[in-house]
């Protein structure tokens, strides 16, 4: 049922976007020929450390500092207090409501600590291990207060995470679809149904844990203050940097060089950003942080986090009639960058492919005494997916239906695009039906049907289930207008430069800066194709404020959908001037020229000039047309009219150990339509990549504390994180119906494999033991859950 | 990730080695001996360890290596684990230090880590002292007062503590060879590469098709290794079958302490010890379809 996208440029057909090309950046990346901040080193450069809370919630008393300014090596000790008048607040860039509420967010702790990790001093010296050593002499009195560590709780504000509010609640976001007009009211149609299934969900806490730790160099020397840092928004940071601290954005240059992953956790302003800059100002030399693995799974910001409400009806039929969500989300202590929007993001996904017409949505956001919650790959989109998802699932045990059934029952049918969805979005193009049907072929649905129920007559330890998942997500972020509506503070658009040097070599620049996605591979697929000039031509450059100067990042999945489209206008732009310059020096009207395979031909004969002969003639200028003026370069920015959606059907065949609760993915097979591929290699990494991460969510990974608010998990040894060995082989498809939302018709891949698998996984350990009486296991279904909810389904007589 | 300062010595000999410990000792002077590192280095590096001295045993000629003494194996105690886990006369003899030192952590660390240090760190979730404890192991022990040797039965004394003094070195581990006896080490882990959860190390002796002799040794169900020794009672005599050696292994649990924590409770853990001791034991003896 795969579809091909019309020729996505006029000048013939595509020798790159298609191609598996071996990502040019790798070499430099695997062979360590590569520039991450900490392995910056600059003239006279200081290290700091930072001394952190072991408290949860504890009153700063006092803070002696004596010891550790007499320490060898150390250049100054800096506390809030130091820091008052200039660091401010951390921003927070996405009020959700007007009301929101949010506690000041200062660097540097001044007077009240709100979570375990929350920085209240900074030791500055001539190294990190003299650094190191003398935070350790920095000796604080704190007074400890209430914690608050349970979401569940904090809702109740029976404690308080900051003493400066009166409630723990931040803020109440509301969707109805009656108010909103898309759809009717939830309470009659929950009224009306046959069945409703009320269930109360979980999305555990998990911590982003890309490879590369967080680190940040600033050089205060020159007439512009440098920062260098492992960000994925080297562009929102300068701008939030000069409004936070209240210096010219013209004074700051911001550079990300490589970047070792950041799943939306360097999407984030950070203390530590903040607190380097103003040491490096104070000090007048460059200064570096970076954190250790420790400080990085302890404070980074976290993601997920939430409790979901969730009622869904039907008719007798399996026909949805409504979904009802009612979300608590942690904030954690803090409002970061857009912590409060994370949540709110999920919001639009809860209906998925589905077309019930009534839909209500609330979300309290709520502090407590962890650190703060903020975007973690998928970002709100996950979490609505695992819970609809779940509730299909919920849904077709009660009415006694095949899952898959019960889904196509309900799913917009692919005739039926556009298609405006109870949640307010318009969904482009989309073959559920094509995807679903590729992937139970692939998966041998049914033969592994008749193997669950041989294992189920027989009694068999080792039982088997079957999980399925069907999502769209809403990708490509975003169209400014949608942000603007939504509150949040930026746009959605972005930018790129096609420079033209003289040899005829390309330099590409964009603003959504690669962290890992292989932005120089693709992009140079896209303009080598465009321009007809050699993959090998083309430089891609990034990161840098100074040489990026417009950009707005990588996030959202958005950097395909978004920055690649400003990258083929930026070369649109190229050619049009080119053409000018094309019929001077062949002296035909532009009418009759035609630009294929990198060079313009009079149509009917056979002059022609090359691209790099051009970029010559304009180099030398000798020979321009009258009032051409002699430059190729061009830029454009491009700003979305609607998201994209990509979508899959993820099929996951689960065994569980019954004696010991081990689980295993025995078969995954997933299908994902993300509209016209451009590198199938980049797309399948993609995939890969995002299984495990959405696999990992529901079998292994949890930030857990203790009741004084310690993180327990705060090593990779308690924070399990899955290698090689513990994760399938995958079977991966794909469909494509373009998105018409973009010349190429690509929708983006970042973030699929995570948002899909993660409730067809829980689905599957669900489906192999649900014969037994298990009903639901928190996630991660770690074996010790699962052998426990088997002991209590048998003890509460549910077993056969 | 930087350790406090620490000074450092790379001795050549062993007596050179106790000399430094001794030295330390007189100075008040708190030292730790370095052998693979792999638990040592990185309780460093968090700054749970800070000792002022590190004394180097890598340098040391005639610590590793595995020397065949005709009824027994001496196996240097700075042995790698990934030459126990390939080594011929283990495999031959002993094959269940072969078994057990293939299943830990990953390759890098099975490179550096080594046999003695894990047994004198004694981890309780770690995988090589309940081989030892199964087998009987001696451990050969050199301090001020010279060497001496000390039974398994007595070495492993508590939480991360063994017979091992301050000032002394653990030099060599004996074990007798175990020809004709099957051996199987069963870890249960939630991903490949993590310290126990549960794990046996199962020795059995059979003889004219019943199970005359049987050692299991369980990793992390206490604050140090045990032996199993209400299922090794039941397993002499026991016949080769599934369900008699599946009774037998419902007394694995007996005896034990385990630890709550975030892989599971106590109660899960002694769940899990009768399930692992069982699989462990039908691996041993060459029953197939252990998993049911």
């Amino acid at each position: 049922m795969s579809t091909t996208t019309e020729s996505a440029h006029s000048s013939g057909p595509s020798p790159e976007i298609g191609k598996s090309r071996l990502r040019k950046e790798d070499a430099r990346l695997i062979t360590g020929r590569s520039r991450y901040t900490d392995n910056m080193v600059l003239p006279g450069m200081l290290h700091l450390a930072m001394v952190r809370s072991p408290y949860a919630h504890a009153r700063i008393t006092n803070i002696e500092l004596t010891e550790a300014k007499a320490a060898p090596g150390v250049f100054a000790v800096l506390t809030g207090t130091d820091l008052a008048a200039e660091q401010g607040s951390l921003p927070n860039a996405w009020p959700v409501t007007p009301d929101q509420k949010a506690p000041a967010h200062p660097a540097v702790a001044i007077e009240e600590v709100a979570f375990a990790g929350e920085i209240v001093a900074v030791v500055i010296a001539r190294s990190a291990a003299a650094a190191r050593d003398a935070a350790e002499l920095v000796d604080v009195d704190y007074d400890e207060l209430p914690v608050v560590m349970d979401l569940e709780e904090a809702f109740t504000d029976a404690v308080l995470a900051h003493t400066s509010l009166e409630s723990n609640k931040s803020a109440t976001w509301v969707f109805d679809s009656a108010e909103a007009g898309t759809g009717t009211s939830i309470e009659d149609a929950l009224a009306a149904s046959d069945v409703v299934v009320e269930r109360t969900l979980y999305q555990q806490r998990l911590i982003p844990a890309f490879m590369e730790p967080r680190s940040t160099v600033v050089d205060p020397t020159g007439e512009q203050i440098t920062m260098y840092s492992a960000t994925q928004i080297p562009h929102i940071l300068r701008v939030m940097l000069a409004l936070t601290l209240g210096i010219p954005e013209s004074k700051l240059r911001v550079i990300a060089p490589d970047v070792g992953g950041g799943f939306g956790g360097k999407l984030q302003v950070t203390p530590e950003e903040i607190i380097t800059l103003l040491a490096a100002r104070r000090m007048g030399k460059p200064c570096k942080f970076t954190e250790t693995r420790s400080e990085s799974l302890q404070v980074g910001h976290h993601g997920r986090a939430q409790v979901q409400r969730m009622k869904i009806g039907a008719t007798k039929e399996g026909i949805v009639t409504g979904l009802s969500v009612n979300l608590l989300a942690d904030m954690g202590a803090y409002l970061g960058l857009i912590t409060s929007g994370i949540p709110i993001l999920g919001a639009f996904m809860y209906n998925s492919i589905y077309k019930f017409p009534a839909y209500r949505f609330e979300c309290n956001n709520i502090f407590t005494n962890k650190p703060w919650t903020d975007a973690y790959r998928g970002a709100g989109r996950p979490e609505a997916t695992f819970a609809i998802e779940r509730m299909m699932d919920e849904l077709a045990t009660e009415l006694n239906m095949d899952p898959l059934v019960l889904r196509e029952k309900n799913w917009i049918k692919h005739t039926e695009f556009p298609f405006a969805t109870v949640a307010g979005l318009e969904y482009d193009t989309g073959n559920y039906e094509a995807a679903t049907a590729k992937a139970v072929a692939l998966f041998d649905y049914d033969g592994l049907r008749a193997e669950q129920k041989r294992r189920r007559d027989a009694g068999a330890t080792i039982q088997l289930g079957i999980g399925v998942s069907t999502f769209t997500e809403m990708c490509g972020l975003a169209p400014s207008r949608v942000l603007g509506a939504l509150n949040y503070a930026a746009g959605g658009w972005e930018h790129a430069q096609v420079r033209v040097l003289p040899t005829g070599n390309v330099e590409v620049v964009t603003g959504s800066s690669a962290h890992g996605q292989g932005h120089e591979t693709a992009w140079s697929q896209l303009v080598a194709d465009r321009l007809g000039v050699p993959f090998e031509n083309v430089e891609v450059l990034h990161g840098d404020t100074q040489v990026s100067q417009r950009g707005l990042d990588t996030y959202g999945s958005r950097s395909l959908t978004v920055g690649g489209m400003a990258v083929l206008a930026a070369a649109d732009k190229v050619i049009e001037k080119a053409k000018v310059i094309a019929a001077h020096l062949m002296e035909a009207s532009e009418e009759d020229l035609d630009f294929t395979n990198g060079a313009f031909t009079v149509r009917g004969t056979d002059t022609s000039t090359s691209f790099s002969e051009i970029a010559f003639a304009v180099f030398s200028a000798h020979n321009m047309p009258d009032g051409v003026e002699p430059n190729l370069d061009s830029e454009a920015t491009f700003d979305p009219v609607n998201f994209s959606y990509p979508h899959g059907t993820h099929l996951a065949a689960m065994e569980v150990d019954t004696e010991t609760g081990q689980v295993k993915v025995l078969k995954y097979v997933c299908v994902d339509d993300i509209g016209v591929v451009v590198n199938p290699m980049i797309v399948e990494g993609q995939v890969h990549g995002g299984l495990a991460q959405g696999i990992s969510q529901a079998l292994y990974e949890e930030a857990v504390y203790d009741d004084a608010g310690t993180l327990v998990s705060g090593s990779f040894v308690d924070y399990l994180v899955p290698g090689a060995p513990d994760l399938p082989h995958y079977i991966t498809a794909r469909t494509e119906t373009p998105a018409t939302s973009n010349q190429l018709g690509a929708k983006g891949v970042g973030e699929a494999g995570t948002i899909a698998s993660t409730p067809a996984i829980v689905n599957g350990v669900l489906d192999a033991i649900r014969h037994l009486g298990v009903t639901d296991i928190k996630m991660p279904c770690t074996p010790s859950r699962v052998w426990h909810a088997l002991q209590e389904a048998k003890s509460t007589g549910g077993v056969q | 990730m930087i350790p406090s300062a620490f000074d450092y010595a790379a001795p050549t000999t062993v007596e050179e080695a106790l000399a430094l410990l001794a030295g330390a000792d007189a100075s008040g002077d708190d030292v730790k001996l370095l052998a693979g590192g792999q638990s040592l280095i990185p309780v460093m590096k968090l700054r749970l360890a800070d000792p002022s001295l590190v004394v180097d045993l890598g340098r040391i000629p005639g610590l590793s290596g595995i020397t065949d003494n005709g009824s027994s194996l001496t196996i240097g105690a700075m042995t790698p684990h990934h030459v126990m886990a390939t080594d011929p006369l283990i495999a031959a003899h002993v094959p269940l230090l072969s078994q057990a030192a293939a299943t830990v952590a990953d390759p890098q660390v099975r490179h550096r880590g080594t046999f003695g240090g894990a047994l004198v760190h004694a981890d309780p979730a770690g995988d090589m002292p309940a081989p030892a404890l199964a087998m009987d192991a001696v451990f050969n022990i050199t301090g001020p007062a010279g060497p001496r040797s000390v039974e398994a039965a007595g070495f492993f004394q508590g939480y991360f503590t063994t017979a091992v003094e301050e000032g002394e070195i653990l030099t060599s581990i004996t074990v007798p060879k175990f020809d004709g006896w099957g051996s199987h080490y069963e870890k249960f882990t939630r991903v490949a590469q993590q310290w126990s959860i549960v794990a046996v190390a199962a020795l059995v002796r059979v003889e004219g098709g019943v199970i005359a002799e049987a050692r299991l040794g369980l990793t992390n169900m206490a604050s140090t290794p045990l032996r199993a020794s209400a299922t090794e009672a039941a397993l002499a005599g026991c016949a080769v079958d599934a369900e008699a050696i599946a009774a037998a292994c419902a007394h694995a649990a007996e005896g034990t302490d385990p630890a709550s924590d975030l892989n599971g409770d106590a109660a899960y853990r002694r769940h899990l010890a009768t399930v692992v001791a069982r699989r462990a034991v039908l691996a041993a003896v060459g029953l197939q379809g252990t998993r049911g």
